[in-house]
């Protein structure tokens, strides 16, 4: 299985190549992709040498232009894949099906993946794309169980990739409303979700207290591990109890279903993460390959460092596993 | 990790004139050898950012576009549109790029807090400029750069592996 890794700038990008990636994701400096952070980001010019970097290594690149267009304004967007075209991107992640369009029509060769924020997750949605856009690839969301991804695999004409570590996004992808709802943004719309500019957090005693857009999402006791301020992760007050309504602060991690994966049949895994520094993708890229290469009962302790670098410091099977509540 | 007391103790008492002297010149070098960490900050270089080392009586005030950086006792409490506060080493790793700063968040090792969206920038033109402090540091030291480098990556390594 190919193994597919965030850079959030040229330096995580050369991480990830050094580190064992097939191919690295990445994206421009603008609401065109879901991880739209200050500071993160490739300029055209950047992006043209990351890709001439890669190849000369071997490794892929795919850009995300995989938030929907704005209405009025979706020069925006097919300027950012003409551009994209340009610089020699192996494959374009993209989740409008206008966009698709636009790409599949102007440029016939250019390779298409279909980003999970599509939230395609059955055969006939997952069809329509494939016949519609020439979809090569499908990246699939975070919602499926392992023999729901085989059962995909077997009736669909394209390859399929699932997300194997990192960030946990545990709605409908490219649907999930919560973040607009309190901030006006979203990763759908704006390419961002909780944005920082509306994340505080305050130290109240021992506690450290985050807050969005001035809601109190969680309260962190002393020395307990922190997360983001998602909502999807906040700690609410339901009735007469105090908790998660949605999901701990927690991160993903599928490698204990490798080769469960492999033989459902799917193609890549995709590691989550261009909003992280360079060391994150170096340690989780070089674990993950030492994984991915290890007989499966060494294969345990090559991953052993990586919920130091999760989100509450704790990972999760999520949905592939189905032990939601 | 934090610094040995002893060595934390002497730095303490050091003149603040002084401290500032020091970190004023290593400071400029830094910025003269990454000139692309304002490309990244866009804006945001207009925002006063605050390092706090908890194992210090410093902190430092730096405002980006106008390449400053003012050191202050603790008890000064300078005014800052964000800060982040941690163990020195722990900062200048992540000055570095060399740990993950969400991680050493994650972990509480590490405090930020005030305006988010200038310190994501920061962290993210931070971790694109490849600073290598030995490296970009030693000609301060003159006739001693090399040992001052060769030292200073002992160090380095120690306090890494300390993190890890
Ligand atoms: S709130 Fe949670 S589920 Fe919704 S987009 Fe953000 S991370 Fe995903």
């Amino acid at each position: 299985m190919e193994l597919i890794c965030p850079a959030g700038t040229p330096a995580a990008f050369r991480e990830a190549v050094e580190a064992g990636a097939d191919a690295v994701y990445c994206g421009f400096r603008d609401e065109t992709n879901a991880r739209n952070f200050p500071g993160l980001n490739f300029t055209r010019e950047e992006l043209r040498q990351a890709v001439a970097h890669g190849h000369a290594q071997g490794v892929h690149t795919y850009v995300a232009l995989n938030t929907f267009m704005r209405a009025g304004h979706e020069d925006l967007w097919y300027r950012a894949a003409d551009d994209a075209v340009a610089a020699g991107a192996d494959a374009v992640i993209l989740a409008d099906m206008a966009l698709m369009d636009y790409v599949s029509s102007t440029y016939p060769d250019q390779r298409l993946h279909v980003s999970v924020q599509a939230s395609a997750s059955n055969v006939d949605a997952i069809a329509l794309l494939v016949e519609s856009f020439g979809a090569k690839r499908l990246v699939l969301p975070r919602v499926l169980t392992v023999p729901e991804i085989a059962n995909l695999a077997r009736n669909v004409d394209c390859e399929l990739e699932v997300f194997a570590f990192g960030g946990l996004c545990v709605m409908a992808e490219g649907r999930c409303s919560l973040s607009s709802y309190v901030t006006g943004q979203s990763p759908n719309m704006q390419g961002v979700c909780s944005p920082a500019s509306h994340v505080r957090y305050r130290e109240d005693g021992p506690d450290m207290v985050s807050e969005l857009a001035g809601f109190t999402i969680n309260r962190f006791g002393k020395d307990e591990p922190a997360g983001y301020p998602t909502l999807c992760k906040g700690r609410f007050h339901i009735a007469d109890d105090d908790g998660y309504a949605f999901e701990d602060p927690v991160s993903l991690d599928v490698m204990e279903h490798l080769d469960a994966l492999r033989s459902a049949g799917v193609t890549a895994l995709k590691i989550e993460g261009r909003q992280r520094g360079k060391a994150y993708v170096a340690q989780v890229v070089s674990s993950l390959r030492a994984a991915l290469e290890a007989p499966k009962e060494a294969r345990a302790q090559k991953l052993t460092q990586l919920h130091r670098l999760s989100e509450g410091q704790r990972t999760t099977a999520g949905a592939y596993e189905k032990k939601w509540r | 990790m934090l610094l040995p007391r002893p060595l934390s103790l002497t730095i303490d008492k050091l003149p603040v004139a002084l401290v500032q002297r020091v970190v004023n010149q290593a400071f400029h070098r830094a910025l003269q050898q990454h000139p692309d960490l304002f490309d990244r900050l866009g804006n945001e270089a207009n925002k006063r950012f605050c390092f706090a080392p908890t194992d210090l009586d410093f902190v430092f005030l730096v405002h980006p576009e106008s390449k400053f950086i003012h050191t202050f006792r603790k008890a000064a409490q300078p005014r800052a549109d964000a800060s982040i506060a941690g163990p020195m080493l722990t900062l200048l790793a992540l000055l570095e790029g060399r740990i993950d700063g969400d991680a050493v968040f994650f972990s509480r090792s590490l405090s930020v807090t005030g305006d988010m969206e200038a310190m994501l920038a920061l962290r993210n033109a931070l971790d694109d400029c490849s600073f290598d402090l030995p490296r970009d540091l030693a000609a301060m030291a003159g006739p001693l750069a090399l040992p001052f480098r060769r030292i200073a990556e002992v160090i380095r390594h120690r306090a890494l592996k300390g993190m890890a």
